[in-house]
């Protein structure tokens, strides 16, 4: 019988992310995303030349909406070196390091702690770098562009850039030659829009990376899993414009929700928190591959380690 | 939709001169702008006026290729031309056109087949253009047993309901946008559909209003490609804002902007 094969004319852009020494950088490594040109793991049907990666996520402060990873990881939750240097040991592909404590609410941070932090991260570990501001528009706007210049060389992924600050961020990642993460709420036309506007400004299509937000549970799940999906499809059949790989926060969505903070002696019918929990952030993120995730950030050690396997085996086709 | 442009046409006054004086910038100028606006094809035709065809295709196909390697539609109706124009302009070329006369199809299909060319194919035979819609499908539906009578892949195939002026022949429209619903109905894989657009408003007072007022009714029909004036922005932003709201794209607020970078 006749196979039946879609045939796609578009490609997804391809990113590096990371610079050695030889290129002007520190990092042990540059990685690649993107580069497909087929839905995700179909490679009956077209090239997945760079495998999906694992990034791990750093707060550099302890996040108190996450009760269960504060106890397990308590030994460094207060020290951002050290985190950092665990996510290396956990075999995570890049480093996801998140500046909340800037923000105006919490212990508003300087933005010359914001540098000088970046500054030390990037001596401790040797692997490429994302860096999010501190989820305030306003604030991202005098943070990032510091950490734009501390890190020139480095080509690490800075975000987010929204509809609100995206000027200030782009203009930082085009002085000091980083790639962006466009963030929208849940919305595909205004993740085109923002798109276009950000490449307007001369920062090529080819150094956005896509968040639409990150669904952990229900609704939102499957919302942003629709959309990644349309714009996959669109950028698939040659619409450039939403053709740029897609970044996806996992971590900052699972952690938060009651199954993955409930105990068992308040939920006995829910089983153990543990497995429960490291369930909930691995069965996301799994969603989330095939739907067509370019990053998946991760903070356990364990989602790390079974997501890592679960993408070898889809690239490979191979059980280990 | 794809856009194949017209301009390169000896017919117009500009390309006429180009060809006799050999201006090579003239047709350049003209390739060049018509990609800009969104063409995917360019059309080249020596016009009528050509006393050497051969040697003029020729010139001109070169001309373009040290521009673009844009696919090229070779329209011309005599064979020589048609064998010598595929000939030079490679990958992805249309040949423009057969019609339903077998004769002549089985003249032209055989260089379709040595190029591996799409082909444009009328719904005219001996007795003329069929003034219904049954008329223009079955003309195309002899049209598709002769293509893979010739082993061509339908997939390649546009078929043209031609649209004739509006000012003459004013029951043909609602015909051709009918034929154009019917014709992917023919065969699998399905053939796809053409106009050669702006013959619909010759000699009207209102020619580029007619022009993307049918060709957004003829993509609403499902029209897979025109041959068109490119430079003319309004048809051009008709055609992005139809295909938009036929769900071809996705919306954004710089939706005819964001078409245009594709």
């Amino acid at each position: 019988m006749e196979k039946v094969i879609e045939k796609w004319t578009g490609k997804i852009a391809e990113l590096s992310i990371g610079s050695v020494s030889s290129e002007g950088g520190s990092r042990s490594k540059v990685i690649k995303i993107g580069g497909e040109t087929t839905l995700p793991f179909l490679h009956f049907e077209g090239q997945m030349p760079n495998p999906p990666l694992v990034a791990a996520e750093v707060c550099d402060t302890p996040p108190e909406h996450w009760p269960f990873i504060i106890e397990e990881f308590k030994n460094f939750i207060n020290d951002t070196l050290r985190w950092a240097k665990k996510c290396e040991e956990w075999g995570a592909d890049l480093l996801c390091l998140k500046l909340d404590s800037c923000h105006p609410d919490g212990k508003n941070n300087s933005v010359e702690y914001a540098g000088e932090l970046v500054s030390k991260v990037l001596k401790t570990v040797s692997l490429p770098l994302i860096v999010i501001g501190c989820n305030h528009p306003e604030k991202d706007q005098e943070i990032l562009p510091k950490v734009a210049e501390m890190t020139k060389g480095e080509k690490i992924l800075l975000g987010m850039a929204t509809k609100d600050n995206y000027k200030t961020i782009t203009a930082a990642a085009l002085a000091n030659d980083h790639s962006v993460i466009a963030e929208t709420p849940l919305d595909i036309n205004l993740a085109k829009q923002l798109n276009i506007l950000i490449s307007d400004m001369g920062l090529p299509v080819e150094r956005i990376v896509m968040h639409h937000t990150t669904g952990g549970l229900g609704y939102g799940f499957e919302y942003c899993y629709s959309i990644m999906e349309r714009c996959r499809l669109a950028g698939l059949t040659g619409d450039k414009v939403v053709a740029t790989p897609i970044i996806n926060m996992i971590a900052e969505e699972t952690w938060k929700i009651k199954e993955a903070k409930a105990s068992k002696d308040e939920q006995p019918t829910w089983g153990e928190l543990h497995s429960r929990a490291v369930g909930w952030e691995v069965t996301c993120a799994a969603g989330y591959l095939q739907a067509g995730s370019d990053i998946l950030v991760l903070v356990h050690p364990e989602s790390i380690k079974i997501i890592k396997q679960t993408i070898k085996q889809l690239m490979t086709g191979v059980r280990p | 939709m794809l856009i194949i442009g017209e301009k390169i046409n000896g017919m117009f006054k500009n390309v006429r001169e180009a060809i006799q004086t050999k201006n090579k910038s003239i047709l350049q100028d003209i390739a060049k702008k018509q990609l800009e606006a969104s063409a995917g094809v360019l059309d080249v035709n020596v016009g009528p006026a050509s006393s050497e065809p051969l040697k003029d295709m020729q010139w001109m196909i070169e001309t373009i290729r040290e521009v673009t390697n844009v696919p090229l539609a070779i329209d011309t109706t005599k064979l020589d031309v048609m064998d010598k124009g595929l000939e030079l302009s490679g990958e992805g070329a249309f040949l423009n056109s057969i019609n339903g006369e077998e004769e002549k199809m089985d003249k032209f299909l055989p260089l379709a087949k040595k190029y591996n060319t799409k082909i444009i194919a009328l719904t005219i035979n001996k007795t003329g253009i069929p003034i219904t819609p049954e008329g223009r499908v079955e003309i195309a539906a002899n049209i598709v047993a002769k293509v893979m009578e010739h082993g061509i892949d339908t997939s390649g195939l546009y078929i043209d309901p031609v649209i004739l002026p509006v000012n003459v022949a004013m029951e043909h429209s609602a015909a051709v946008l009918e034929a154009l619903k019917q014709c992917p109905l023919l065969c699998d894989p399905p053939p796809k559909t053409i106009l050669g657009l702006s013959n619909v408003s010759q000699g009207t007072n209102y020619r580029s209003l007619i022009d993307r007022t049918f060709l957004v009714m003829a993509l609403a029909s499902g029209l897979d490609a025109a041959i068109v004036n490119p430079l003319d922005k309004d048809l051009v932003d008709a055609m992005i804002t139809a295909e938009l709201l036929l769900g071809k794209n996705i919306y954004c607020d710089s939706f005819l902007d964001a078409y245009r970078r594709k």
